[in-house]
C-alpha cells in the first residue's frame, strides 16, 4: 500500500492562523416557536456546516419519529435539550449555540417564548452583542414583538434585526415587508432603540440566509448571515471609553508580588497610566502589566490581567481601577430599573445581596416607582413586584460604589439581587443614576456655630429664599450674609442645599418630583426655625416657581424674603466650582438644573442680586442694608 | 482589531476562575488528563500567574484509563506545582468494578459518579471546577456556567439560577457545592487551535499511531493491557489510530487517521464529518442517558 502524500504542514499552520483571528459576536433570538426561531438557529447551525454526520443523523431520526414536517428536517429538533422538554414539544430555558463563517465565531443564546420568558430573555441578552426580532410575515408586528424589542431596549443591546420570516407563505411581497417595517420602524424609533436593521426570509427555505434569493429581488439590504459577520462588538466600543478595571482578585504569592487581578470591562490600560482606586480615591501609577507569557504594554477592555503599582496602597476585591483623570460617579442611592426573577414578589423596604461588579453590598428596595406593562409599556403604581415584573424603584446601599449608568457600561451598571436566606439569585437591575451624589455632596462648614445661635432676642425673624442656578453663588453670597449678621450679634441659620440633602433629605434624588419635596420639607424646616425666632437663610437651587410659592406660603408673606441670585448660565458654567457642569454636559449627571432640567427665574422676588457686576462681598451688603431698610435688624426693646 | 475569539474564551474562563477562588472556600480542579482538562490547567496556570493556582487537582480515578493518561497527569501535577489528589473508589475497588463484566453503566457509575461525590465530601470541597463545555451534548447546551448540587450532590435542571452579564452568584446554602464549567462557551475546534497556539502539551493518544485494538460493536478499542478479555475469535490489529477524546480504555473509541501532528489533527477536525462524542460508548446507553447521569451527580 502506497503511503498517503504527507500533508503541507506549513499550509495547515497559515490555515489555523487565519481561522484564529475570528472575533466573536454573541446575539440572542427572540420570537416564539411558532415564528419559526428553532427553525431559524437550526437553519444558521445547518447552512454554517456547524452540524456533524451523527447529529445529522440523529436529526434525521428525530424528525421522523416527532418532527413538525412530514418528510423533511425539523431544524426545531436540535434546539431541544433536556428529556422533559422534548416531551412535552416545548423548551424552556435558555441555550447556547456555536456556529462560525469565515469571518467570526458566534455564540446564540436562544430564550424561547413561554413562561419564565422575560427572566430567560434578559439572561441571554444580557451578554449579547445583537438582537434578532423574529415575526412571522402573515402576523406582522404583535404584542410579543413589541414586549421583545422593550425588552431589548431595556438590556442596552445596539444592534436589532427585525427578521422577518416566512416570506414564503406570503408569496415573498414586497409590500407585506415594508408594511411590517414601516409598522417596526415606527415603533423602534418610539422605544428609542438604536440602529435597527429589517430583512425577509424564509428560514424553511433559506431565503436571504446565506445568500441574496433570487425571490426577493426588490430587498437590497444585507443577508442575515452578511449582518452577523459586519456588526460592530459591544466590546470594541466600550474599549473607547475611560478605563474601567473591577478587582476580582488580590494576587499574594509572596512578600515580594502584589498584583491586582481583573477583567478590564471599559477602556484601556498601559504600563505607567496614573489610576485612581474607587471609592477611596487613593491613585498611584501601573507599574507593570503582569502575563504567564511576558508582561503587556498595554491591554484592552475584555482582557482578564493582573497589574501590579507604583505604591503599597492597599486595594481589596470590589474596587474599581479608573484612570486618574476620568473616574466613575460615587453614590450610594440610585434609581434602577428591576426585572424581577423569583416566585417571592419584591417588596418595599425589604434589604437583598446586590452584586455589581466585583463588589457585593447591600441594598434596599425604597420606594417602588411604577411597575412597567411590558405589552403596552404604560407605567403603573406598584407595591411590589412579581415574578417576571419589569419596574422602577430606588435603591439604597450600605455603602457608596462607584458606578457608571448601565446605559453607558453594562458592567459598571448592572447588578443582580440575591436573596439573604435563599441564597437565590431574584432579580436584575440596570442602575440610571445616583440620586445622592455621594462623589458631589461636598460638606460645608458653617461659619457660625450653634452656642451663638442658642437664644434669641431682639429681632425679626425671617427667612432669605436664595434662589439660582448651581454656581451662581448662593451659598458664597448666604455665607457672607451669615457672618455679617453674626458679627451684629444676630441669630441665625444657614440651611445649605448640599448639608440638607446630606440629612434630612436623604431619601431624595434630583428627579423632579424629589426636588418639590425636598423644597416642601426645607420650608417647613425653616418655618420651624422662623418659629425659634432665628434670621434663616436657605441656600438651595429650588428650581421652580411653584415650589418657591409653596414655601412662600408656608412660611408667610411678611416674613419670606426671595434673593434671586441672577447669573447666566454661560457663567455659572464657566464657573462650575465642583465639576458638574462638565459631567451632565457628557451625561453622566441626570435632570440637571439648567442642562436638562429647567431653571424658572422669579417674577417676584423681593432682591435681585446681578452677580456680573457685584462682587460677593458687595452683594451681601445690599443684601444686610435690605434686611436693615425693612427694619428686620431692629432691636425690639418691648 | 477586536480580541479573537479565542482571546475573548480565555478572558472569559480567566473571570470565571478567579471569581471562584475569590468566593468559595475550598476550590478544586477536576483532572481528568483529556485535552479540556489541559487547557482548563493552562488557564489556570495563566490567571493566577505569578502564584501557583491556588486550589489543587484531584483525579478521580477508575484504574482503567489508558497507561498513557496516568504518565501525562503526574507530569503536568509536577510542572505545575499543584497538588494532586488522586481518588480511587475503595468499594469499586474491593468489588474489582469493570466495564466488562458490569457493563459501562454500573462502571461509570460507581467508579465515577459515586468516587466524584466520595472524593468531594472526604475533602470538604465546595467548589470544584470542571472541563465541560456546552457544545459537547444537548443536555449541557443549558447548563449554567455555576451549577449548585445539592448536599446529596443532585441536579436540578429545572431550577438554576440566572447568569447574568459577568455576574456571577456564588452564595450556597450549608452542604451545597457548585460544579463551575469555565470552558462552558467554547467548542471543541476552539479547544484544537488553543492547545495548537499556546503549545499545551496533550496525551500522545490524540495523536495517530500504530496500535493494538479490536473492533467491537462497530467501534475500535484498544488493548492497552491484559486486562481486556478478548471475546472468541477476536485479535489485536495493529492500526493507525488516535482518540477525539479519552477517557477509560475500554470504553473509548478510536479513529483511523493518518493524523499524527496537531496541524492534520485540526485539519481533521475543520473538516470533520461526526462529532467527538460519537467515540464514547456512555451516551449510547439510553436517550438523554448524559441527562439522567447528570441529575445523578455525574460531572
Amino acid at each position: 500500500m502506497a503511503a498517503a502524500p504527507r500533508p503541507d504542514l506549513r499550509a495547515i499552520d497559515a490555515a489555523i492562523r487565519a481561522h484564529v483571528k475570528k472575533s466573536l459576536l454573541r446575539f440572542n433570538t427572540c420570537g416564539s416557536v411558532d415564528d419559526g426561531k428553532s427553525t431559524l438557529i437550526g437553519r444558521l447551525l445547518f447552512e454554517s456546516k456547524a452540524l456533524f454526520d451523527d447529529q445529522l443523523a440523529a436529526l434525521e431520526a428525530d424528525s421522523k419519529r416527532v418532527g413538525t414536517r412530514p418528510g423533511e428536517l425539523d431544524y426545531a429538533l436540535l434546539l431541544d435539550g433536556l428529556a422533559a422538554e422534548r416531551e412535552q414539544g416545548i423548551t424552556i430555558d435558555v441555550a447556547y449555540r456555536f456556529f462560525s463563517t469565515e469571518k467570526r465565531n458566534f455564540i446564540v443564546a436562544d430564550t424561547p417564548g413561554h413562561e419564565q420568558y422575560t427572566r430567560n430573555m434578559v439572561t441571554g441578552a444580557s451578554t449579547a452583542d445583537l438582537s434578532i426580532i423574529l415575526v412571522d410575515a402573515r402576523k406582522g408586528v404583535l404584542t410579543q414583538t413589541r414586549r421583545h424589542s422593550f425588552l431589548v431596549r431595556l438590556l442596552g443591546i445596539r444592534h436589532v434585526v427585525l427578521v422577518v420570516n416566512k416570506m414564503d407563505l406570503v408569496g415573498y411581497s414586497q409590500d407585506v415587508f415594508a408594511a411590517i417595517e414601516t409598522d417596526y420602524r415606527k415603533f423602534a424609533s418610539e422605544l428609542g432603540l438604536p440602529a435597527v436593521t429589517c430583512i425577509p426570509i424564509s428560514a424553511v427555505k433559506g431565503d436571504n440566509i446565506l445568500q441574496h434569493s433570487a425571490a426577493t429581488l426588490w430587498y437590497t439590504g444585507p443577508t442575515l448571515m452578511g449582518l452577523l459577520d459586519n456588526v460592530e462588538i459591544d466590546e470594541t466600543r466600550v474599549r473607547e471609553q475611560p478605563l474601567r478595571l473591577p478587582i476580582q482578585w488580590v494576587n499574594r504569592p509572596n512578600q515580594d508580588f502584589r498584583g491586582f487581578a481583573g477583567t478590564i470591562v471599559a477602556g484601556r490600560l498601559r504600563k505607567g497610566d496614573p489610576i485612581r482606586v474607587q471609592p477611596a480615591g487613593r491613585t498611584s501609577r501601573v507599574s507593570r502589566l503582569v502575563a504567564f507569557d511576558g508582561d503587556l504594554e498595554e491591554a484592552v477592555a475584555g482582557q482578564s490581567i493582573t497589574i501590579t503599582l507604583d505604591d503599597e496602597i492597599d486595594i481589596s476585591r470590589g474596587d474599581l481601577v479608573v484612570k486618574a483623570d476620568a473616574p466613575a460617579e460615587i453614590a450610594d442611592q440610585f434609581e434602577a430599573t428591576i426585572v424581577w426573577m423569583n416566585e417571592a414578589p419584591l417588596l418595599r423596604g425589604r434589604t437583598y445581596l446586590m452584586k455589581i461588579g466585583t463588589k457585593t453590598v447591600t441594598a434596599t428596595i425604597s420606594p417602588l416607582k411604577y411597575k412597567i406593562n411590558i405589552n403596552t409599556l404604560e407605567h403603573a403604581a406598584a407595591v411590589k413586584f412579581d415574578l417576571n415584573d419589569i419596574g422602577v424603584a430606588n435603591l439604597q446601599l450600605d455603602r457608596p460604589i462607584a458606578f457608571d449608568p448601565y446605559e453607558v457600561n453594562r458592567d459598571t451598571g448592572g447588578f443582580i439581587l440575591v436573596d439573604r436566606v435563599t441564597n437565590d439569585t431574584v432579580g436584575a437591575g440596570m442602575l440610571h443614576f445616583a440620586l445622592r451624589r455621594a462623589h458631589n455632596v461636598q460638606w460645608q462648614a458653617l461659619d457660625v456655630n450653634k452656642a451663638a445661635r442658642a437664644a434669641l432676642k431682639g429681632q425679626k425673624p425671617c427667612v432669605l429664599w436664595y434662589t439660582g442656578l448651581s454656581g451662581a453663588g448662593k451659598s458664597t453670597i448666604a455665607n457672607l450674609v451669615d457672618k455679617k449678621l453674626h458679627s451684629m450679634k444676630r441669630h441665625t441659620y444657614l440651611l445649605d442645599g448640599d448639608n440638607v440633602r446630606h440629612g434630612m433629605n436623604k431619601d431624595l434624588g434630583f428627579t423632579a418630583a424629589d426636588r418639590v419635596e425636598n423644597i416642601r420639607r426645607i420650608g417647613e424646616m425653616a418655618k420651624i426655625l422662623i418659629d425659634a425666632g432665628l434670621i434663616v437663610s436657605t441656600a438651595f437651587i429650588s428650581p421652580f416657581r411653584a415650589e418657591r410659592q409653596m414655601a412662600r406660603a408656608l412660611v408667610g408673606e411678611t416674613e419670606f424674603i426671595e434673593i434671586f441670585v441672577d447669573t447666566p448660565l454661560d457663567v455659572a458654567e464657566q464657573r462650575d466650582p465642583k465639576g458638574l457642569y462638565k459631567k451632565a454636559r457628557r451625561g453622566e449627571l441626570k435632570n440637571f438644573t439648567g442642562i436638562d432640567s429647567p431653571y424658572e427665574t422669579p417674577e417676584r422676588a423681593e432682591l435681585r442680586i446681578d452677580t456680573t457686576s457685584l462682587t460677593p462681598e458687595d452683594a451681601a451688603d445690599t443684601i444686610v442694608a435690605f434686611l436693615q431698610s425693612r427694619g428686620f435688624l431692629d432691636f425690639d426693646e418691648g | 482589531m477586536a480580541l479573537t475569539h479565542l482571546q475573548r474564551l480565555e478572558a472569559e474562563t480567566i473571570q470565571i476562575m478567579r471569581e471562584v477562588v475569590a468566593e468559595t472556600e475550598k476550590p478544586v480542579m477536576l483532572y481528568s488528563i483529556g485535552k479540556d482538562s489541559s487547557v482548563m490547567l493552562h488557564i489556570a496556570r495563566k490567571a493566577f500567574h505569578p502564584a501557583v493556582p491556588p486550589f489543587p487537582l484531584l483525579h478521580v480515578d477508575t484504574t482503567w484509563k489508558f497507561k498513557e493518561m496516568y504518565a501525562m497527569r503526574d507530569r503536568m501535577a509536577r510542572e505545575s506545582g499543584m497538588d494532586l489528589i488522586v481518588h480511587v473508589n475503595p468499594e469499586a475497588q474491593a468489588k474489582g468494578i469493570n466495564p466488562f463484566t458490569h457493563g459501562s453503566a454500573v462502571h461509570t457509575d460507581i467508579w465515577k459518579t459515586q468516587g466524584l461525590k466520595q472524593a468531594l465530601d472526604k475533602y470538604g470541597f465546595d467548589a470544584a471546577f470542571g472541563g465541560a463545555r456546552r457544545d459537547e451534548e444537548k443536555s449541557r447546551a443549558k447548563e449554567r456556567v455555576f451549577s449548585f448540587r445539592s448536599a446529596q450532590h443532585r441536579w436540578d435542571p429545572k431550577n438554576q439560577r440566572p447568569e447574568l452579564w459577568r455576574l456571577y452568584n456564588t452564595r450556597k446554602q450549608k452542604g451545597e457545592s457548585i460544579r463551575v464549567f469555565p470552558l462552558s462557551n467554547w467548542t471543541e475546534l476552539d479547544i484544537w487551535q488553543y492547545i495548537y497556539l499556546e503549545k499545551i502539551p496533550i496525551v500522545p493518544l490524540y495523536y495517530s499511531a500504530v496500535r493494538p485494538v479490536v473492533e467491537r460493536d462497530g467501534t475500535l478499542i484498544m488493548v492497552d493491557d491484559d486486562r481486556m478479555p478478548l471475546r472468541p475469535g477476536e485479535e489485536p490489529m495493529m492500526r493507525k489510530v488516535r482518540f477525539r477524546t479519552l477517557g477509560c480504555y475500554p470504553l473509548t473509541g478510536a479513529i483511523e487517521s493518518p493524523a499524527d501532528t496537531l496541524e492534520e489533527i485540526i485539519a481533521e477536525m475543520m473538516t470533520a464529518r461526526t462529532s467527538e462524542r460519537e467515540g464514547r460508548v456512555i451516551d449510547k446507553d439510553a436517550p438523554s442517558s448524559m441527562e439522567i447521569k447528570k441529575q445523578e451527580g455525574y460531572f
